[in-house]
C-alpha cells in the first residue's frame, strides 16, 4: 500500500537528523542510462529526492545551429536513442512546416508505419526494462528480441540498424520496395503471438502487480500542471494524443484508439504502453496495405529534394539541381521566421522550436524534449514511497537520457 | 484558429496596444513587453484556460537580421480543453536580463526555467531553486549564447589525465 | 619424456595459465551512457548473446570487473566520474571503447562533449561505428581476449611499462583552433546591447 503523502510531506521532516542520504547514480543499473538522484531516506522511506542531471549533455541544440536541416537529421536520432525514426519525423515535419511543404501521400504512409514501428520499439524496450529492473528477466529477453526485428526493418528501408537517419527534407532517403512490405507483414503477424506472451509473463503476475500498482500516483491536475503529454499523461486519464488532436502524416485515415487508464500508477502506465502496442499493430496493418503508389520525394523542382540519379546522369539541368541541393552555399529557401511544430513521440509529445534566419540553417532548433518533462516530476512521484519503488517509478517514466540531457 | 484571435483581441483590450501580435503557418504569437508579462501569463491562465505550458525556451537574436532585442523568452501555451496553442514571446535585454518566474501558476515550468537559465543566463525572479541544471557548477559562461563558440573555450578537455602506472 | 606423465596433467607456463583463465572470463563493467550502451543490451541479449564469449557477466559494481567497456560519449560532467571508476577497478584491467563518440567524439564536436576518453584513461581495443553492430563488438572481445593472451603476465608487469595512456597520442586539436582562429578568452567580444526604440 502507499503511504499517505500527508505523513512525510512536512517539510520540517526532511531536515531531521536522524534522515539519511543516498546517492543513486550517474552510473546505476537501474537508471540504465546516466542520471543522478541524492535521495533523502527516513530508514527505507523517501522523503526527499533530488535529481541531478546533465551527465550526458552533449550541444545538441548547439549543433543544431551549425548544421543544415537535412544533416541535423543525424543528431536528432541519437537524441532519443529508443526510438531513433520517431525523433527524425518530429524534426523534418516542423522543418517542413517551416517551409511550407506538402509531403507526397505515399511518404506520409511509410512515415507513418516508421512512426509505429518506433512505438513498438520504444515501448518494447521499456516494459522489458522495467520488468528487467523488477526482477523479470525473462520478459526483456522477450521484448529484446522483436526489437531485433524492428531493427531489421529498418535496416532493410536505410541501410543502418539503428540510427537509420532515414527521412530529408520533403521525403525521405530511399523509397521502399514490396520485400519491406513483405518484412513487415511478417512482423506484424509475429508480433502480436509474442504480444500475448508478455502480457502472460506480466500483467496478472502477482510480483509485478505488487510492485507497481499504487506506486507512484500522478493525478490528472498534477500532470497538465506539470506539463506531462504521452503515455504517462493518458495513463493518468488525460486524453490526449496529437495523432488525434493536430493529425499530422497520414494518422486522419486510420482507424485507432486512444489508449487511457484511470490509476496513473506505475501499472497504469504499464497497461497504457502494452494496450498502445496493439493499437500501433493495428495502424500498421491498415497502413502497409494501403501504401499509395507515386512518387516518394516531392517534386524535385523544388530545390528541396535530391533529383533521381537517373536525371543526374543523363541529364545536365538534373546534375545542376543536385548541386543545387547539396552545395553548402545554395539550397533551399527559408522563410525568416520562426515556428514550432510537434508529434506525438512514444514518449510524449516531442516538439521542436525552430528559428529560420533564411540561411539552410536553423539558426536556433530548440527541442521539447518529453523526457525532460517527465524527469522533473519524479520527486513529485516518489515522495513517501520506499527505496525499493525508485526503481519501479524511474523505470515507467522512461528516462532517456540523451533526450534528458540533449 | 478564430478562438486564437479572440484571445490576443482580448488580451489587448485588457492590457493596451503594446502586444502586438503575429502569426505564421499555425503558430499565434503575442509579443509582451517584459514588465507587463507575468500579468499576461496569469490572466492566459486563470481567465482563458491555457492550463498546461507546453515549454519555456530563449532564443539569441545577437546575430539574426533586424533584430531589436537580444532575447526572446517564449511561452508556449496549451489550452487542454480547446486544444488552443498560444506563444508568448517576451523581449529580455542585457546587462541584466531577467524575468518573473512563472512556477507559482505552472510547476512544469521549474526545469524549463533552470534550463534557460543554464544555457542563456536569463534569470528567473522568484523561482525557488535556480541553480544550473545540465552543466557542471563550475562553468561560467552560457553555452547557447550566439557569442559562445560551438567547440568551447577548451573547457572539455580541462581534465587530469589517468595512464596505466598511475591506476 | 624418461619420466612417463600421468594422463590427465599437463604443463605449462603460470602466465600462459592466468592468461588463459581471464581471457575467457572476462566480466565487462558496462560504462553505457548513451546509445551505444543500448547496442551493449542487444549484444547480450537473445540473438547476438554475448555468453558465447564469457563476457557476460555484466556486473556493475567495478570493484568486480576486469573490463571496462565505455559504450557512449562521455562529457564533461560524466568525465571524473569514469575516470573513478577505472580507479575502482582492481588490477588486471582492460578497458574497450566502444562506438565513435567514446573514441574521438564522434559526430558531437561540441563543447560539452570529450572528444576521445583515450585522452584521459587509458585505452586497450576501440571499436568503431555509430554505434558498432554488436558483431563488432563481439569482435572486439575476442581481440581483447587475443590481446590478453599474448601479453599478459600474471603479476601484471605488462602495465608497468606503460607510463602514458595506450592508444595514440592524442592531438589537441582543441588547442590548435584556440590559438589559430578562435577569439582569446579575455578578449571576447563583450555583447553591446542594440538601441531600443
Ligand atoms: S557512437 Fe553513435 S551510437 Fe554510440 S553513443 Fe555516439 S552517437 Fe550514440
Amino acid at each position: 500500500m502507499p503511504l499517505e503523502l500527508s505523513e512525510v510531506s512536512d517539510p520540517i521532516a526532511a531536515d531531521q537528523e536522524y534522515l539519511w542520504t543516498l546517492n543513486f547514480g550517474p552510473q546505476h543499473p537501474a537508471t540504465h542510462t546516466t542520471l543522478r538522484l541524492v535521495l533523502t531516506l527516513d530508514g527505507e522511506k523517501v522523503v526527499g529526492a533530488v535529481p541531478h542531471i546533465g551527465y550526458l549533455h552533449s550541444g545538441f541544440e548547439k549543433l543544431g545551429e551549425h548544421l543544415d536541416f537535412n544533416q541535423y537529421v543525424t543528431i536528432v536520432d541519437r537524441m532519443n536513442y529508443i526510438s531513433p525514426i520517431a525523433n527524425e519525423l518530429s524534426w523534418h515535419h516542423t522543418v517542413e512546416k517551416l517551409l511550407g511543404i506538402e509531403i507526397t501521400p505515399r511518404c506520409k504512409y511509410v512515415r507513418t508505419i516508421f512512426g509505429e514501428l518506433m512505438r513498438l520499439h520504444d515501448h518494447l524496450l521499456n516494459v522489458g526494462a522495467v520488468a528487467l529492473d523488477l526482477g523479470a528477466f525473462t520478459a526483456f529477453l522477450y521484448a529484446f528480441q522483436q526489437r531485433e526485428k524492428i531493427y531489421d526493418i529498418s535496416e532493410y528501408a536505410s541501410g543502418q540498424r539503428f540510427h537509420s537517419s532515414y527521412t530529408r527534407v520533403g521525403g525521405v532517403l530511399f523509397d521502399v520496395n514490396n520485400d519491406w512490405v513483405e518484412k513487415v507483414r511478417k512482423f506484424v503477424r509475429e508480433f502480436k503471438p509474442v504480444h500475448a506472451e508478455l502480457h502472460r509473463l506480466l500483467t496478472r503476475n502477482r510480483i509485478f502487480i505488487d510492485r507497481t500498482k499504487g506506486i507512484g500516483v500522478l493525478t490528472p491536475e498534477d500532470a497538465n500542471n506539470m506539463s506531462v503529454t504521452g503515455p504517462l499523461a493518458r495513463a493518468s486519464g488525460i486524453v490526449r494524443d496529437l495523432r488525434k488532436d493536430e493529425p499530422y502524416l497520414a494518422y486522419k485515415d486510420f482507424d485507432f484508439k486512444i489508449v487511457c487508464a484511470r490509476g496513473g500508477d506505475c501499472y497504469s502506465r504499464y497497461v497504457v504502453r502494452m494496450q498502445e502496442m496493439l493499437e500501433s499493430i493495428k495502424i500498421i496493418e491498415q497502413a502497409i496495405e494501403n501504401i499509395p503508389a507515386g512518387p516518394i520525394n516531392i517534386d524535385a523542382v523544388t530545390d528541396i529534394t535530391l533529383p533521381a540519379k537517373p536525371a543526374v546522369y543523363r541529364s545536365i539541368e538534373g546534375l545542376i539541381q543536385h548541386f543545387e541541393v547539396l552545395m553548402p552555399n545554395r539550397g533551399f529557401p527559408v522563410p525568416l521566421d520562426e515556428v514550432y511544430g510537434a508529434t506525438e513521440s512514444p514518449n510524449g509529445e516531442l516538439g521542436f522550436y525552430i528559428v529560420g534566419d533564411g540561411t539552410v540553417r536553423s539558426y536556433r532548433a530548440r527541442t521539447r524534449p518529453p523526457s525532460y518533462i517527465h524527469f522533473a516530476i519524479f520527486p513529485h512521484l516518489i515522495r513517501g514511497h520506499s527505496l525499493s519503488d525508485v526503481v519501479a517509478v524511474l523505470g515507467s517514466l522512461n528516462i532517456i537520457a540523451a533526450e534528458l540531457d540533449r | 484558429m478564430v478562438e486564437a484571435n479572440t484571445t490576443v483581441a482580448d488580451l489587448r483590450t485588457q492590457f493596451g496596444n503594446e502586444l502586438t501580435e503575429s502569426s505564421f503557418r499555425d503558430n499565434h504569437r503575442v509579443h509582451v513587453p517584459p514588465e507587463k508579462a507575468l500579468d499576461v501569463l496569469t490572466w492566459l491562465k486563470e481567465q482563458r484556460g491555457f492550463d498546461m505550458l507546453v515549454d519555456i525556451t530563449a532564443v539569441d537574436y545577437l546575430e539574426y537580421p533586424d533584430a531589436t532585442d537580444r532575447f526572446h523568452v517564449i511561452y508556449l501555451l496549451l489550452n487542454m480543453t480547446t486544444k488552443e496553442r498560444l506563444i508568448v514571446k517576451v523581449p529580455v535585454n542585457l546587462p541584466d536580463a531577467a524575468l518573473p518566474s512563472v512556477v507559482p501558476l505552472w510547476k512544469g515550468a521549474d526545469w524549463m526555467e533552470r534550463e534557460v537559465y543554464d544555457m542563456f543566463g536569463i534569470d528567473f525572479i522568484g523561482h525557488p531553486d535556480l541553480r544550473r541544471i545540465l552543466m557542471p557548477e563550475e562553468f561560467t559562461t552560457f553555452p547557447l549564447r550566439k557569442d559562445y563558440p560551438l567547440k568551447g573555450f577548451g573547457e572539455r578537455h580541462n581534465f587530469p589525465v589517468l595512464t596505466r602506472a598511475e591506476s | 619424456m624418461a619420466v612417463g606423465m600421468p594422463e590427465n596433467v599437463f604443463l605449462t607456463r603460470l602466465d600462459a595459465a592466468a592468461n588463459w583463465a581471464r581471457s575467457n572470463s572476462l566480466w565487462p563493467m558496462p560504462f553505457a551512457t548513451a546509445c551505444c550502451g543500448i547496442e551493449l543490451m542487444a549484444t547480450a541479449s537473445s540473438r547476438h548473446d554475448i555468453a558465447r564469449f564469457g563476457a557476460e557477466v555484466m556486473r556493475f559494481s567495478p570493484r568486480q570487473c576486469d573490463l571496462l567497456i565505455v559504450a557512449g560519449r562521455v562529457v564533461m560532467k560524466m568525465l571524473p566520474v569514469l575516470q573513478r571508476i577505472w580507479q575502482q577497478m582492481p588490477e588486471p584491467k582492460w578497458c574497450i571503447s566502444m562506438g565513435a563518440c567514446a573514441c574521438t567524439g564522434g559526430v558531437f564536436d561540441t563543447y560539452a562533449v570529450v572528444q576521445g576518453v583515450d585522452r584521459f584513461i587509458p585505452v586497450d581495443m576501440y571499436v568503431p561505428g555509430c554505434p558498432p553492430r554488436p558483431e563488432q563488438l563481439i569482435a572486439a572481445v575476442i581481440d581483447m581476449q587475443e590481446k590478453i593472451k599474448r601479453t599478459g603476465t600474471l603479476t601484471g608487469k605488462e602495465f608497468e611499462t606503460r607510463t602514458t595512456h595506450m592508444g595514440p597520442q592524442p592531438f589537441d586539436v582543441d588547442e590548435l583552433r584556440r590559438m589559430r582562429e578562435m577569439v582569446p578568452v579575455e578578449g571576447l567580444t563583450i555583447y553591446d546591447p542594440p538601441k531600443l526604440n
